[in-house]
């Protein structure tokens, strides 16, 4: 079998839905931190992975009502982590955004956490249905 | 998970804002408030320090951008103190430390000001 092609064995998935309020932004950001540790990844790259869902999460309550609720589902793969985000809303921008002075004018907070996402997680995939909502998928991988 | 915001007059016309613990979408805006309250009674002069804060989001970061803009309006300034080497990080990725004065202690961040 073509090693490019083979199955990735999965390791366990752990699933989590939160209603789309702040307050609960840190739960899920600490649920994920300990699923990925399960994995040999660096301090720093646990705060990464943190940092990045809970900017998913943010981007969900952001674009949602606060009745909604956000599902977070983390695989743990045998030398990644796969975390899909997904919530009923449309309208993220979560397309890439360039680094740039835009930043500073507090006009492109949004853009700074999709900015932070891409720039600290290694594989960024997103789908949008009108009738679904929007799923976020990121993937980290451990480098040492 | 929650931030404390202490407010604290410092030499001539500068305040410092010390934080503890985490800065995310749910406590920025205590952050937001404690900055705002200080514009508005016309300070211009801000060291943020960061020193025990253990984490930040975009949304913090929102609200430290927001109050440079404003100090900055009125020819004031906001310093930064920070010795976190993962919130030095995202200051860093985002490009952020070109219009923040970071430092590692807050005398440092306060001569800097004047």
């Amino acid at each position: 079998m073509n090693p490019a092609i083979a199955p990735v064995s999965s390791y366990g998935t752990v699933e989590l839905k939160i209603p789309a309020k702040a307050e609960w932004v840190a739960v899920a950001r600490l649920a994920v931190a300990a699923v990925a540790s399960r994995l040999h990844f660096s301090v720093d790259e646990i705060e990464d992975i943190k940092l990045a869902i809970a900017e998913a999460c943010t981007n969900c309550i952001q674009h949602g009502s606060e009745n909604d609720r956000i599902e977070i589902t983390s695989e743990v793969l045998s030398d990644e982590v796969r975390v899909s985000v997904r919530d009923r809303s449309v309208g993220h921008k979560l397309e890439s955004v360039e680094k740039g002075a835009g930043f500073a004018d507090g006009k492109r907070t949004e853009e700074l956490g999709v900015f932070l996402i891409r720039a600290l997680m290694d594989e960024v995939t997103y789908r949008v249905d009108a009738r679904e909502g929007t799923e976020l998928v990121m993937t980290k991988r451990v480098t040492a | 998970m929650d931030i404390k915001v202490n407010v604290r007059e410092s030499e001539g016309d500068a305040y410092v804002v010390d934080l503890t613990g985490e800065i995310d979408v749910y406590t920025s805006p205590k952050v937001k408030d404690a900055i705002s309250e200080l514009i508005d009674q016309e300070h211009y002069n801000l060291v943020i320090n960061l020193e025990k804060v253990r984490y930040i989001d975009s949304t913090g970061l929102g609200v430290l951008i927001g109050g440079l803009k404003r100090v900055r309006e009125h020819g004031g300034s906001v310093n930064l103190v920070c010795t976190n080497p993962q919130i030095k990080k995202i200051f860093d990725i985002t490009g952020l430390v070109k219009i923040f004065g970071i430092f590692d202690d807050e005398q440092g961040a306060m001569k800097a000001l004047v």
